[in-house]
């Protein structure tokens, strides 16, 4: 398969299409499936309504009491139709899904393989967006399955219909044009149209409710505690009453669509009967034709039976759309090389490529580093200088929001500085391709991710194919190597998403073990305390410096503990560093450090 | 699960309405139905016997009159089933929401009391909200299609024996077998699902477990590789999901080949038989209008099961809920509430031997505890996550009842009296409690403030937060004190919460106060502050501070100060 376009160049005009279109647009490389599987849902559909029109001619026919042979083919045919139409349409749901199922497959691939490249970190850092994202992807899968064949169907079949009625009476096929049109278009557009009001008002007042009932059910122990629970919740009934009384001022208007739709299949079947009965009269067809125009406009609403759904269901798709390309449109954050980034392709060789000095004495050096977020916004690193020397322990400490998690995600190579100059190994790292910076520079992000399998894939991420003896070291070094020694599955279990649940104090050690797998130069280890309780933290810190003795560790963190054993602190507050110094030297001088630490 | 729920029935009132609506809007569809059908034929007839207009302009009409009473009835009974859906979610909602808050049970910290299984307060919100909207679909599509299959295939069946029993006999036979052949597929695709569930839902989630993982597998370097193993993952599911389907969806194969093939098959017979004179034109027609109609229902209520089965999940789970034992305070009768904040919450506290085990759980979460607290005393309570201390606190907050031990009070110049004696809520009224965790309120600073004391003046408010270090940041917020917090106080820091929190303690002016670890999780600026506006809400208060170590020691100094320790039960169970 060939790689997806780059769409980085997503051009403009790309851009400003509608959602709907994209998604669909999505398919493209599926669409002979894709046109297969209409093609067997109008076989499907239209064997019901060929199924009436030709049993129709049919009693019409034999009505007349002609030889046997006149009927042999109608009958042939009617029991052909009564088998086919089941067929055919398990044939089609097996090849819509199958052609969907490929599709989202590969726009799994194309999300990905963005988000792998725009560090889409700072944006979707809580874990309610990212499965938000992941739900837009999959709704790929319902816009194929459920929002388009199903209306392709329709127009197919319908248009065969009307074109044979049109054969037969030309006033009654244009009479079913006008039918399907009004039932299968205007309808289902008016009926999003008008809901769209409902739909909105009921939204405002569910989601008054639920802050009503989010506050009243997690603020309970302290509504109860402080006496204010009856009052909280006669604000609760409060909102359900309003919720109530807009749900039943509105299914006035939300029954609307039921009733046009009787109406007009009704008023169409009245018209055919009408029109053909008339015609029988002035001898413009036959009583036969009549029986068929009258059944096959009966049995003709069963094509656009499926479209309000489809009309309804398509606003929530657009809207998921609208999230993923919101996406896949923005520009990646890092300007230079990146995860696509192969080492020998013809950019490498143009420039002189800068060499990595695995030696070098400061492994990292940080000068006058600026960064923000965007052109309004304040700078979130604002002229940070720091060096981490070989075998050195440095420490980053302040307040939350002092930039301190941006110069991690600088150094691990997830965004490119505004102003300064880092060094890897002696190298500008905004000229280096990222992989080759984590090469040098790994360690624990924040919010380490347990990946759902065993704690051998979860570890072997780290060192692809290393043996478990290496595996046993790490986590001995990372003291994790008792716990998973009492586990009864060992390196087996499975943990994660599906499997077992790990202790925060756990996630860490395993990142860490996982860390130390890895064994870059340098471990940035980012906030690696931050959802612990007192307990663990202190444990996890001393175990952390235990580990990474030999390492040159950056540690980021906002509370003190285990500071008196890091070689240097660096205190961050908006953006710039306050003070430098040991634990005893900024002890003995006045400043931030001494305030914070003083009890 | 079964398809009508009888506690759904028996709870809402308008279930009942609208089961009889939907009932007599079924009936007279289905009469609609058959004389629609007995019309087409005879005027298709007619103009095949050289009727003219004048005989059968009368019958034309007479469909026109049927296709506007159909939807009118459409539109009624649609409007009605929206109607009679929000009647009932918001009784539903408004019993889940009165068992839930009604049993003045709590749980404290978050799992503290969940072991019993039942849901986070999340997930109820989710059900008494989108979970129950689920039911729209259920009481508009769902009930009327249920009703009009059980009316229409009889009703049509009836005229077709009674028009031609032949026909009757091929649709008597094939009828029955949709639902029994859906059941035996249905039954063995659930098996095959079941056992594929697993599987499928591992490699469906593996994408998200891929980018929420993502920042992870890039410091690793595996960002890059991990791409093809998404397309093989992505493969491996669409087979795997593929042939969970070729079987689910035989059941819809069955459906709609049975009721073709009846169809087919009558419309060859009735053919055939009026070739050869045995019946006439009009019955025949009758016969092959009719017979769609009685496999159309079955198929509509098939289509729609699933979509409607949420529904019906919802409500089920709001019964287990509601059936849900939320906890029973001791058999002695609450002695009522005097409206005033209790005097013995200025006194002193005494506990014997207290524990306290969670119902259905195994460990005591609480064992053996003695102490004793003087009025204006400070105890600092120190302990290892797991001591119990929350539990402690819940206790004293009645929250919760001890299983073990008793717990008595002593009002200034008053005598020792059982905890139980004391009405909660006026017990309560004498506590302020400050938790690790505050919950803020999306309503503006004020009423977050002055939560336990709605009396309280803008003065009482402000002086509670300027003494709680918190009048600062108030004032630079857009609105000052008016701004409103947003959900869960999400406008502001972890640290400004505490100081709310600790403000709302000071407005309260409560003689016990109750802290949780109120700087556990905050950085060490935040926690300066914090400190500072706990030494001021403990002056001349009575005070159980609850804390991981002793740290706490140096900043609530005092002549007050006593410190006790709760070792881990484990620790102490053991020889």
């Amino acid at each position: 398969m060939s790689a997806p376009p780059t769409d980085v160049a997503v051009d403009a005009r790309e851009r400003r299409r509608d959602p709907l279109l994209r998604m669909i647009g999505l398919a493209r490389p599926r669409s002979a499936r894709f046109a297969l599987g209409v093609l067997l849902g109008a076989a499907a559909t239209g064997s019901g309504v060929a199924l009436l029109g030709v049993a129709a001619w049919m009693l019409a026919t034999a009505a007349n009491h002609p030889s046997i042979t006149a009927l042999s083919v109608a009958v042939v045919a009617t029991r052909a139709l009564g088998v086919s139409k089941g067929v055919t349409r398990y044939l089609e749901r097996l090849v819509t899904h199958d052609a969907a199922f490929r599709t989202l497959a590969q726009v799994r691939v194309r999300v990905y393989e963005r988000l792998a490249r725009t560090e889409p970190f700072g944006r979707f850092r809580s874990g309610d967006l990212v499965s938000r994202l992941v739900n837009d992807t999959e709704t790929t899968l319902d816009l194929l399955v459920r929002g388009l064949t199903p209306p392709l169907v329709s127009v197919v079949t319908g248009g065969a219909t009307v074109l044979f009625l049109t054969v037969v009476y030309v006033p009654g096929g244009l009479l079913l044009a006008g039918g399907l049109l009004l039932a299968g278009l205007a309808v289902p557009l008016m009926a999003a149209a008008l809901g769209r009001g409902p739909g909105r008002r009921e939204a405002a007042a569910r989601g008054v409710l639920s802050t009503t009932l989010v506050d009243t059910l997690q603020g309970a122990p302290d509504l109860v505690a402080y006496g204010a629970m009856d009052q909280q919740v006669a604000r609760v009934m409060e909102a359900d009453a309003e919720l109530t009384r807009v749900a039943r001022r509105d299914a006035a208007t939300l029954g609307l669509s039921a009733g046009f739709t009787a109406l007009i299949t009704g008023m169409t079947v009245w018209g055919a009967l009408f029109l053909g009965v008339t015609a029988v009269e002035d001898g413009a067809i036959g009583p036969t034709a009549l029986a068929v125009l009258v059944l096959t406009t009966l049995a003709a609403f069963e094509i656009v039976a499926p479209l309000p759904a489809v009309a309804a269901r398509l606003g929530s798709i657009r809207a998921s759309g609208e999230r993923l390309f919101g996406i896949l449109d923005t520009p990646p954050s890092l300007a230079g090389p990146s995860l696509d980034e192969d080492p020998h392709r013809e950019g490498s060789s143009e420039r002189e490529a800068p060499v990595v000095d695995p030696d070098a004495a400061v492994p990292v050096r940080v000068r006058d580093l600026r960064v923000r977020y965007g052109p309004e916004e304040p700078w979130a690193l604002d002229g940070v200088d720091l060096e981490i020397a070989a075998g050195e322990t440095v420490a980053v400490i302040g307040p939350s929001g002092a930039g301190k998690s941006t110069l991690a995600s600088v150094l691990l190579r997830f965004r490119d500085p505004d102003g300064g100059r880092v060094e890897v190994g002696g190298a500008d790292i905004t000229a280096l391709p990222a992989d080759e910076v984590r090469c040098v520079v790994s360690g624990v992000p924040q919010d380490p991710h347990v990946f759902g399998s065993t704690l051998r894939e979860n570890l072997r991420l780290a060192r692809p194919g290393c043996s478990d003896d290496a595996l046993w070291e790490a986590l001995r070094r990372a003291r994790l190597a008792g716990e998973v020694e009492a586990m009864p599955l060992g390196l087996d279990t499975r943990v994660g998403s599906h499997g077992l649940g790990l202790s925060g104090g756990m996630v860490q050690r395993l990142a860490l073990a996982r860390a130390v797998l890895a064994a870059p130069r340098v471990l940035v280890l980012d906030e690696p305390t931050a959802h612990l309780d007192p307990d663990t933290r202190d444990a996890v810190v001393a175990d952390l410096l235990d580990a990474t003795e030999g390492f040159s560790t950056l540690l980021i963190t906002h509370d003190l503990t285990g500071l008196d054993r890091v070689d240097r602190i660096h205190v961050v507050r908006d953006g710039r560093v306050l003070q430098s110094g040991t634990h005893a030297e900024l002890l003995s001088e006045p400043g931030w450090y001494r305030t914070v630490s003083g009890r | 699960m079964k398809p009508l729920d009888p506690r759904l029935v028996r709870t809402a009132s308008a279930v009942r309405v609208h089961l009889a609506v939907t009932v007599a809007g079924g009936v007279l569809i289905t009469g609609l139905i058959l004389a629609q059908a007995w019309l087409l034929a005879r005027v298709i007839t007619g103009a095949w016997a050289g009727e003219g207009m004048d005989v059968l302009g009368p019958m034309i009409g007479l469909v026109a009159a049927v296709a506007l009473t159909r939807a009118l009835l459409s539109y009624v009974a649609e409007t009605s089933a929206l109607h009679s859906a929000a009647r009932t979610k918001s009784q539903l909602r408004r019993r889940l929401v009165s068992h839930v808050t009604g049993s003045g049970r709590v749980w404290l910290a978050d799992g503290g009391d969940r072991e019993d299984g039942a849901p986070r307060a999340g997930e109820l919100v989710t059900l008494a909200t989108r979970g129950l909207d689920a039911l729209d679909e259920y009481f508009s599509r769902y009930l009327p299609q249920l009703v009009l299959s059980a009316i229409v295939p009889l009703a049509v069946l009836a005229v077709v024996f009674w028009a031609d029993w032949i026909s009757g006999i091929v649709i008597l036979v094939t009828l029955p077998l949709i639902p029994v052949f859906m059941a035996l597929i249905g039954m063995h695709t659930q098996q095959r699902t079941d056992r594929q569930w697993k599987l499928l839902s591992r490699l469906g989630g593996h994408f998200l477990d891929v980018v929420e993982g993502l920042q992870t597998l890039a410091v690793f370097r595996r960002a890059k590789a991990q791409a093809a193993i998404i397309r093989q993952v992505g493969e491996d599911h669409r087979k795997a999901t593929m042939g969970t389907l070729r079987i689910a969806f035989l059941s819809a194969f069955a459906l709609e080949l049975l009721a073709t093939l009846a169809v087919a098959l009558v419309a060859v017979e009735v053919g055939l038989r009026l070739l050869g004179g045995h019946m006439d034109y009009q019955t025949a027609l009758l016969v092959l209008i009719l017979a769609p109609e009685a496999y159309l229902p079955l198929r509509e209520v098939g289509a729609r099961f699933h979509a409607s089965m949420e529904g019906i999940a919802a409500a089920d789970q709001v019964f287990t809920e509601l059936e849900r034992e939320r906890g029973h305070d001791s058999d002695r009768p609450a002695p009522p509430p005097t409206g005033e904040a209790s005097p013995a919450a200025g006194g002193d506290l005494r506990l014997e031997a207290v524990g306290m085990r969670h119902p259905g759980r195994d460990a005591p979460a609480l064992a053996g505890v003695d102490l004793t607290l003087h009025a204006g005393e400070h105890l600092l309570l120190t302990g290892p996550s797991g001591s119990g201390k929350t539990t402690l606190l819940s206790l004293l907050l009645r929250l919760n009842t001890p299983t073990e031990g008793r717990i008595s009070v002593r009002a200034p110049g008053g005598a020792w009296t059982p905890f139980e004696d004391v009405p909660v809520e006026d017990w309560r009224a004498g506590i302020a409690w400050v938790p690790q965790h505050p919950y803020l309120f999306d309503v503006s600073v004020t009423d977050n403030i002055r939560l336990g004391a709605p009396e309280a003046d803008l003065a009482r408010v402000r002086e509670a937060a300027r003494l709680a270090e918190a009048d600062g940041f108030i004032r630079a917020l857009p609105q000052g004190y008016d701004t409103r917090l947003g959900e869960r106080g999400a406008r502001l820091s972890a640290g400004q919460r505490q100081r709310i929190a600790l403000a709302r303690a000071l407005c309260r002016d409560a003689p016990l106060v109750l802290l949780d670890e109120p700087t556990a999780h905050l950085d060490p600026e935040n926690a300066a502050a914090v400190r500072t506006a706990v030494a001021r809400l403990l002056e001349g208060r009575t005070a159980v501070i609850v804390a991981h170590d002793t740290g706490w020691a140096a900043s609530v100094s005092g002549t007050h100060l006593r410190t006790a320790h709760l070792p881990l039960l484990s620790e102490r169970v053991a020889p």
